[in-house]
């Protein structure tokens, strides 16, 4: 008898454990937030759970409104990242296809990115302004694009998320015919690709 | 291709030299009209007279208007000759006749003609016939005569190529009128390789690529225009037979851009960047890598060879600015061509072998240079109009077309050799950049 009754108490437990397992995977699932940050909200649940009643179901329910607010914020976030990634601009000097420090610092935000997100490739575009003449401006985007790369490369990037395209002077942004024009084509514009 | 030189076989199988006067063909390379040097300066006065007709049933007067008028434009263009108001005329050739003996030359060196050309027109079943006599007023003497045959519409291809024999007879080369030019225009919204006649005639889109497409280079032959295009999302080589359309691709990872044939030597170049700098290689007419050119870290682009192959011109960033060098491919000795001002690039290596022409950026204007390939006698031909880019000589080196804003958009321009006589060559909606003269066809 006492063999069974430990038998019994064992498999309550594990009963009771598969419970609370089923409870907290379904709020896993309806969450995205790392699981280690959801660990004392797992717990809480459990607690309200043993008393049974409206007060855990209603203490959830806030605490899923906390999450999802938290889930939206981390989007949010994380959109906002990817749209800085894809819309910050590296710029350059007339006929030079060198990295200032200030494009350094640019691209010292883009290599964190990259690395928190380790799936994504990207596409390296280099521009002129339209000064010069366009065959060589061609050569100077490619260089442009390409010492880009290479600095990403260094930072441990890996090249098979890099690709380049020179675009010259053939796609600026700003048409206008003088140094704040030419200064804001003078780039490299980085896409995100599938 | 086919129906063209069938045309041109056509032509010449009707061509009857005159023989009203009897003159040995050979004497013909003594006159020494032109001076090629710097023929320009001093045109040579050549008066035009409306053609006559000749047949009973008489040809349209606005067919001999026309056909003088089309001689009169042609010979303008080349920049030798200057053409005579018909107004100052004194002797009417309708009434008296073409012929030398009905001619009086007084008439002619009077009002300053050095050159008279007279024509007549026959049309019969459907036929066009134009009979040429160029006459020398002051020797009071026949230079030549020709007479050509062709269909009703073959009258433009007819002139020309009496213009084209005058030319040839007067200076020992063949012209600019059996050339082509290829350039690039946005007239369909994005940027696509055109051709058109040495003269702005029968503009064709040669690219359909609805994609940025760039630099056209014509082959030796003619038959072949190569061009860089973004088809594919980023710069390739493509290679287009103008008559089968068949086309061919280079496309190595990186850059793929500025292709040109090396004359003689059935091998293309082209600047790559797929050892991470941009070179230029020797590739093979099928777009295999023969060897690389240059050896040295830095921006090269742009080759042009010379007439004979040996040696290339090319835009170099090895001292800091974009200059332009000559290396000897036998040797691999190299040499900095261009010293005045920080930025000269698009050299192009005349057919005579002694001069390139290329543009130069100063104070953000571009304009056209012209230097000798020892580095000596450097000419500008274009200032203060805009910026004048894109150089490219004609097959007999007589002419240079190039594109310029110096009209608000980027329009095709030619002038001489020597910059005189710039004009507007095309009007065309949208921008035309990047001309580039083909080889003259006559010599196929």
């Amino acid at each position: 008898m006492k063999k069974s009754n430990i038998y019994f108490k064992i498999g309550l437990v594990i009963l009771m454990v598969g419970f609370l397992m089923t409870v907290s995977s379904c709020s896993k699932k309806k969450s995205r937030l790392d699981p280690m940050e959801q660990y004392p909200t797992e717990t809480e649940i459990s607690a309200a759970g043993e008393q049974g009643g409206d007060a855990a179901q209603s203490l959830s329910e806030e605490e899923l409104e906390a999450q999802r607010f938290q889930e939206q914020e981390a989007v949010r976030i994380k959109e906002a990242a990817r749209m800085k990634f894809v819309d910050e601009d590296v710029y350059f000097n007339f006929d030079d296809a060198t990295l200032t420090s200030s494009a350094r610092q640019v691209i010292k935000q883009k290599v964190a990115w990259l690395r928190e997100n380790p799936g994504a490739s990207v596409l390296i575009e280099g521009h002129c302004d339209e000064r010069g003449t366009e065959e060589y401006n061609i050569a100077l985007g490619q260089r442009r694009a390409q010492s880009i790369k290479t600095f990403l490369m260094n930072a441990g990037i890996s090249t098979t998320r890099l690709s380049t395209v020179s675009y010259g002077e053939e796609r600026p942004v700003d048409f206008g015919n003088n140094e704040s024009a030419w200064a804001k084509n003078r780039r490299a514009h980085f896409k995100l690709q599938n | 291709m086919k129906m063209k030189l069938l045309n041109i076989i056509f032509l010449i199988s009707y061509v009857l030299l005159i023989s009203l006067f009897l003159r040995p063909q050979c004497c013909f390379a003594d006159y020494d009209y032109i001076k090629i040097s710097d023929p320009f300066l001093n045109k040579i006065p050549v008066a035009v007279p409306v053609f006559k007709s000749l047949s009973e049933e008489s040809a349209g007067k606005e067919i001999l208007v026309r056909a003088s008028d089309l001689v009169n434009e042609s010979l303008a263009f080349t920049g030798y000759f200057k053409m005579i108001d018909r107004e100052a005329f004194l002797e009417d050739l309708q009434v008296k006749g073409i012929t030398g003996p009905a001619i009086k030359f007084d008439n002619w060196t009077d009002i300053g003609a050095e050159l008279l050309i007279t024509g007549g027109v026959t049309i019969k079943d459907e036929q066009l016939q134009i009979e040429f006599r160029l006459f020398d007023t002051f020797k009071s003497e026949l230079l030549f005569g020709k007479r050509y045959k062709g269909r009703l519409d073959d009258q433009r291809k007819i002139v020309l190529r009496f213009c084209s024999e005058m030319v040839y007879r007067l200076t020992g080369k063949r012209g600019v009128f059996e050339s082509m030019i290829a350039f690039v225009s946005t007239t369909p919204g994005n940027k696509e390789v055109f051709t058109c006649e040495f003269d702005g005639n029968d503009v064709k889109q040669a690219t359909q690529t609805k994609s940025l497409t760039l630099f056209p280079a014509w082959s030796p032959d003619g038959s072949s225009i190569a061009y860089t295009s973004y088809k594919n999302d980023k710069p390739e080589i493509f290679i287009k037979h103008l008559h089968d359309k068949s086309e061919k691709r280079i496309s190595f990872d990186g850059i793929n851009i500025t292709p040109v044939w090396v004359p003689g030597k059935k091998r293309m170049a082209a600047t790559l960047s797929f050892e991470g700098d941009e070179e230029i290689y020797l590739l093979t007419e099928s777009g295999k890598i023969d060897k690389r050119l240059t050896k040295n870290w830095g921006i090269d682009v742009s080759p042009t060879f010379s007439p004979d192959g040996n040696r290339m011109a090319f835009v170099s960033k090895r001292f800091g600015s974009p200059q332009i060098f000559i290396q000897n491919l036998d040797t691999g000795v190299v040499k900095r061509l261009t010293y005045e001002g920080k930025y000269n690039t698009q050299p192009a290596w005349s057919p005579a072998g002694v001069r390139i022409v290329y543009s130069g950026m100063e104070k953000g204007q571009i304009n056209i240079f012209v230097i000798n390939t020892d580095g000596r006698d450097l000419k500008q031909l274009t200032r203060d109009v805009g910026s004048n880019e894109s150089p490219s000589w004609s097959p007999d080196g007589s002419l240079i077309v190039f594109s310029s804003t110096r009209t608000g958009k980027s329009r095709i321009f030619v002038m001489t050799a020597s910059g005189t006589d710039q004009r507007a060559l095309i009007k065309l909606s949208g921008e035309q950049t990047s001309p580039t003269w083909s080889p003259s066809f006559k010599e196929f």
